[in-house]
């Protein structure tokens, strides 16, 4: 198994009790590391700046951002985007590669899901409050209602309701399934009362029989196959939100593809931005190999590509369409007042990842570490210049006005960090970041290597 | 090792799973039916006024006009509100010593409209016209409910959009021929649909569903 070509994904020598204490032991018996509430301490503090951008928000309304006609999507919808694309290599990684059998998928999964379910929720806040009255969020949804009113079906805003909701629940439930064995581990394992009820409760009285393992596995490849068309289609749909529209720039059938791609590309980059650190806090280099990152680092340089295929097919195709307002909307980019994010957007998108075509670059893992941040800034440009150079100078120059985010904008974002981050840290603390029971089944593979070296 | 839980979560457990769905849905309509209800929205409760005024005895016993009273509601948005004048055609030859229309006298006297309380209005960002519905034989009682039977004056229905929109969406359900509208005592006939579609045809009633119909 383990051959030369193939670096193993587990470290040598583990056994199943090994696995099992090295996991549970994080959330356990260690003690909380001083680093762990250090990076707390900043996280929440960023999502308190969170909660007090958006009290400011609702007591003033959206006019404290810098959204304006034309302009009037701004940083909302861009996070949006940006949020929702993080989470799709989570999803990618759970369902369609557990599909596909890929065997290194299996330490990085539990936790590359939980960061979909928080980045979802981050990429949640942003329509909410852009609504301006986001108490009313339930009008997007089709309920009995003394309106006798629908949502419009023809709108990709409502599709994007059905789409985002659906990939929370499916994400959330194949997440929390898939934790159960865990859960009974720690169950379990637990020393003190209140933590023995709490995850006995959420293990929902799992005893590891026969008949459990049969159905869990037949729940987990089901909620897989439900799963794996939302990597493909939820990001379509966010994409449709722009297509469906007139504007120049968004109006192209190119959209979805290249958004899925860009999606998976700045997961993977999240994914190892959170992968790194933590292996190296946790000691888990033996779970989260090189392989892995690795790996990872391949699949974005794959992707990487595809998005890179779009950028030029979408210079192509505003010249090659002879529109005037796509062929200016194609040099303002290039040559108007967003220029600079545009080019930076290029060189981190772009240019700076083609590094990863050295296997020495996907082997030093600070390297890749920078990389991965590259390219989630990179990514957050791509979406800022989709939606501000588009809108901000469309077909009428007597309504063109330059977009500059507000304090209150940049608030809100990095407060969705915060918000990201604290959920996460929170994870790593009370749940096993590495699914146990899977790593266990590694365990041979991991004997094999022992023996041979 | 023993047990966290007693046996009986198991059956807890269960049911809490079935139970939350009818729970979901259960409560979802509750909650319909509440911001429908009077009790949300104010309709079939007659308001304290200046003067306990009755339609009952004005429009149906007395067969005094609607338009008497509210002179604008063929050729405005607004049906219009008598001015203390109007009332005093009347008042000043009968009933001018009740001590019920002393408000009326002693706003005829020193010059001050009397404030009613308002029964029906709709919001400010709903666009309403009375003088449309008039022309295309919409009732006055269609949507201001059995005023000839009125006492006091209620709001009989409850002016949410559904409520509107179902005639917006079927208004064959629901004209009279023209001459009836200010009929407090119309009843709609038998064969209200049939005659209803001839009355659409006749009198070009489209089903304006279109949001900027309302909302400008």
């Amino acid at each position: 198994m383990a051959s030369a070509q193939n670096p193993p994904v587990i470290g040598p020598g583990h056994t199943y009790a090994s696995v099992t204490d090295k996991i549970s032991s994080i959330v356990l018996t260690r003690k909380t590391p001083r680093g762990w509430i250090f990076g707390f301490a900043i996280a929440f503090s960023l999502f308190m700046l969170f909660n007090y951008a958006v009290t400011y928000l609702l007591v003033r309304g959206v006019g404290i951002w810098g959204i304006n006609i034309p302009v009037g999507w701004g940083f909302a919808i861009v996070n949006f985007v940006w949020w929702i694309g993080i989470g799709h290599a989570g999803t990618l990684i759970s369902a369609i590669l557990l599909l596909l059998k890929q065997t290194w998928r299996t330490s990085i999964n539990r936790f590359a899901e939980a960061m979909t379910i928080f980045a979802v929720a981050c990429a949640g806040m942003f329509p909410l409050l852009h609504m301006g009255r986001p108490w009313l969020f339930y009008w997007l949804l089709p309920y009995p209602n003394t309106m006798y009113l629908w949502p419009q079906f023809r709108s990709p805003l409502v599709w994007d309701v059905f789409a985002v909701s659906t990939y929370a629940t499916v994400s959330l439930l194949f997440w929390f399934v898939g934790l159960i064995p865990d859960l009974a581990t720690l169950r379990d394992r637990a020393v003190n009362r209140p933590a023995k009820v709490i995850y006995g409760f959420l293990a929902m009285g799992w005893r590891g029989s026969a008949v459990h393992w049969s159905r869990f596995e037949t729940a987990s490849l089901l909620l897989a196959g439900l799963a794996t068309p939302l990597v493909v289609s939820v990001h379509t749909v966010v994409s449709f939100d722009f297509a469906a529209a007139i504007v120049p720039g968004w109006h192209t059938t190119i959209f979805p593809p290249y958004f899925v791609a860009g999606a998976i590309y700045s997961g993977f980059a999240m994914v190892l931005t959170l992968a790194i650190p933590m292996r190296k806090f946790y000691g888990l280099d033996d779970f989260i190999t090189m392989r892995h990152l690795d790996n990872m680092a391949k699949v974005m340089l794959a992707t990487g590509l595809i998005v890179a295929y779009g950028y030029v097919m979408e210079a192509f195709g505003s010249f090659y369409s002879g529109n005037i307002f796509e062929k200016y909307m194609t040099l303002n980019r290039w040559k108007g007042p967003y220029a600079f994010f545009y080019w930076l957007l290029i060189t981190c998108n772009i240019v700076i990842p083609q590094s990863l075509w050295f296997t020495r670059v996907r082997k030093n893992v600070g390297a890749l570490f920078t990389l991965s941040l590259v390219v989630n800034v990179g990514m957050w440009l791509e979406r800022f210049i989709i939606v501000v150079t588009s809108l901000h100078r469309d077909f009428l120059p007597s309504s063109w006005r330059i977009y500059i985010p507000t304090r209150w904008d940049w608030a809100t974002y990095v407060g969705t960090i915060g918000l990201f981050l604290t959920l996460f840290f929170l994870f790593i603390r009370f749940l096993p970041a590495i699914s146990i029971f899977e790593m266990r089944t590694l365990v041979p593979m991991s004997q094999e290597e022992g023996k041979s070296t | 090792m023993s047990q966290v839980f007693h046996r009986s979560t198991n059956t807890i457990a269960r049911l809490s799973i079935y139970g939350a769905l009818f729970l979901i849905a259960g409560g979802v309509y509750v909650l319909y039916v509440f911001a429908g209800s009077p009790y949300v929205t104010d309709a079939n409760e007659a308001k304290d006024q200046p003067v306990p005024f009755s339609h009952r005895h004005h429009a149906a016993e007395l067969g005094i006009d609607c338009r008497y009273c509210h002179t604008s509601v063929e050729s405005s948005s607004d049906a219009g509100m008598p001015a203390t004048r109007t009332c005093m055609t009347c008042h000043s030859q009968i009933w001018v010593g009740s001590p019920m229309l002393e408000p009326v006298r002693s706003s005829y006297r020193e010059d001050k409209s009397l404030q009613w309380s308002r029964v029906n209005a709709v919001p400010d960002f709903v666009y309403f016209n009375h003088s449309i519905h008039i022309a295309k034989g919409v009732g006055c009682t269609t949507c201001h409910g059995p005023m000839g039977e009125m006492p006091l004056t209620w709001r009989a229905n409850s002016l949410l959009m559904g409520w509107c929109l179902d005639c917006h969406r079927s208004p064959e359900d629901y004209v009279r021929p023209r001459d009836q509208v200010f009929n407090v005592n119309y009843q709609p006939p038998s064969n209200q649909h049939d005659m209803g579609r001839i009355l659409v045809r006749d009198y070009k009633i489209k089903s304006l569903t279109n949001c900027t119909t309302c909302h400008r």
